[in-house]
C-alpha cells in the first residue's frame, strides 16, 4: 500500500508535457505538488466523468499522452467507460485509479465491493492492452517510465492508503482560471 | 399541421457544414435508421460509440478545449439521464457541449410541451430551466437552425440542443 501524496510525487518528477486528468481528492492532492502545471484538466463536478473527458482530449489530441488519476468511487459511477475506452483504442491513454476504497469527499463510507472488486481485471476483460495493480511505492517509481511511454489504453490500480489530508482549493479548481490556463497551454503546447 | 419531414441527409450536411467532426452517440430508434446508420458510413465524420450518454458530454466537452468541434446524438432518454453532467461541464463550467436528442414518440406536428408522452413533454422545460437555447428540428427547412445553434454554442461557449421531432 502506498501513500497517495508520496505517489503523485514521483509522477510529478517525471511528467514533462503529459495532460493531467485528475478527480476530486486526487485533484486536490495534484494541485498541492503540482500547482504550476498548466496541463492539468481537473476533471470535477460530475463524479465519474473523468476517464471520459481523458477519451476525449485523447481522441482530440492524438499527439499528447493523457494520464487520468481517477478515483474508484469514481470509476464505479461509470465503468461502462472501460469498455468505450478499450472500443477507441487511444495509445495515448494512461488510466490510474487511486483505490483507497472509499468515498474520500464525501465522509469516508466504504465503495461497494470494497477488498473484493479488481479493478485491473475489469479493465483487461473490457479490452485495455494492459491492466495491472501497483501496491508499492518501489513498484510504482521503478514502473513509471515506462507507463508514460507504453502504448495504450493501459490502466493501472494504485493500492492506496490515506496520507496527510490535502489541502483544499476549491476556488481554483472549480474556477474559470484552471480552464483557461490549461486550455492556453494546450495551444501553446 | 406537419410539413415535408425532414431528412437525414439534410441534417447530415449541415453537420458537416457547421464543423463538426466528431459524433458521439447511444443508439436511438427515432435516428437510427435516417440518421446514424448512414452516419457511421459518412467519411467526413468520426463515430463514436458510447456506452451512457453522459459519457459523450464529457467527451464532448473535452474536446472543445483541444479546439475540436462535437456532436452528441442519443435519445431524450439519454439527455435526461445526463442531466448532471450537462449541469456541470455545460451549464457551470461553461464549454460547449451540442446535443442532438430525438424526441421518441413525439408525434409530428404537435409541440414537444403538448405530446401525450410525459417524458417527451418535460424536455424542453429542463432545457428552459437550465438556459440551454433548443430548436425543433422535424420539417425540411428546420435545418436551418443545425448550424446557427452549433456555431453559437462554441462562440458561447455554452450548451446547445437540437431536437428531433419525428422518427427518421
Amino acid at each position: 500500500m502506498m501513500r497517495r501524496d508520496l505517489c503523485f510525487k514521483i509522477l510529478a518528477a517525471y511528467v514533462r508535457n503529459e495532460i493531467i486528468v485528475p478527480v476530486y481528492q486526487a485533484a486536490q492532492e495534484w494541485h498541492g505538488i503540482s500547482p504550476d502545471y498548466a496541463l492539468t484538466y481537473y476533471s470535477i463536478g460530475a463524479m465519474g466523468q473523468a476517464s471520459s473527458c481523458a477519451l476525449g482530449l485523447a481522441l482530440a489530441r492524438p499527439d499528447r499522452r493523457i494520464v487520468v488519476l481517477d478515483g474508484d468511487g469514481s470509476l464505479l459511477m461509470n465503468l461502462g467507460t472501460l469498455v468505450t475506452i478499450a472500443s477507441q483504442k487511444p495509445a495515448n491513454l494512461l488510466h490510474f485509479v487511486c483505490e483507497n476504497g472509499m468515498y474520500e469527499a464525501n465522509g469516508g463510507h466504504p465503495i461497494p465491493g470494497r477488498d473484493r472488486v479488481d479493478f485491473a481485471a475489469m479493465a483487461r476483460a473490457a479490452g485495455y492492452v494492459r491492466a495491472d495493480t501497483i501496491a508499492t511505492l518501489e513498484d510504482f517509481e521503478a514502473k513509471i517510465p515506462g507507463l508514460l511511454k507504453e502504448p495504450g489504453p493501459v490502466f493501472v490500480a494504485l493500492k492506496l492508503t490515506a496520507g496527510p489530508p490535502p489541502s483544499q482549493d476549491y476556488l481554483f479548481i472549480h474556477g474559470a482560471a484552471a480552464r483557461a490556463t490549461f486550455k492556453a497551454a494546450l495551444r501553446q503546447s | 399541421m406537419s410539413g415535408d419531414p425532414i431528412t437525414g441527409t439534410v441534417i447530415l450536411d449541415q453537420i458537416a457544414a457547421s464543423g463538426v467532426e466528431f459524433v458521439v452517440s447511444v443508439p436511438d430508434i427515432t435516428t437510427s435508421a435516417g440518421l446514424l446508420w448512414p452516419l457511421a458510413e459518412d467519411k467526413r465524420f468520426r463515430l463514436i460509440r458510447v456506452c451512457k450518454e453522459d459519457e459523450g458530454v464529457s467527451i464532448c466537452a473535452a474536446m472543445s478545449m483541444c479546439d475540436k468541434r462535437a456532436l452528441l446524438l442519443i435519445q431524450y432518454t439519454g439527455l435526461l439521464d445526463s442531466i448532471n453532467a450537462l449541469r456541470s461541464a455545460g451549464c457551470e463550467y461553461k464549454m460547449p457541449v451540442c446535443v442532438m436528442a430525438g424526441l421518441l414518440a413525439k408525434e409530428p406536428g404537435v409541440p414537444p410541451t403538448q405530446s401525450k408522452s410525459f417524458g417527451v413533454r418535460i424536455v424542453e422545460p429542463i432545457l428552459d430551466a437550465m438556459n440551454i437555447p433548443h430548436a425543433l428540428l422535424e420539417d425540411l427547412g428546420d435545418e436551418r437552425h443545425i448550424r446557427l445553434s452549433i456555431d453559437r454554442a462554441y462562440a458561447q461557449s455554452y450548451p446547445t440542443a437540437l431536437l428531433i421531432g419525428r422518427q427518421m
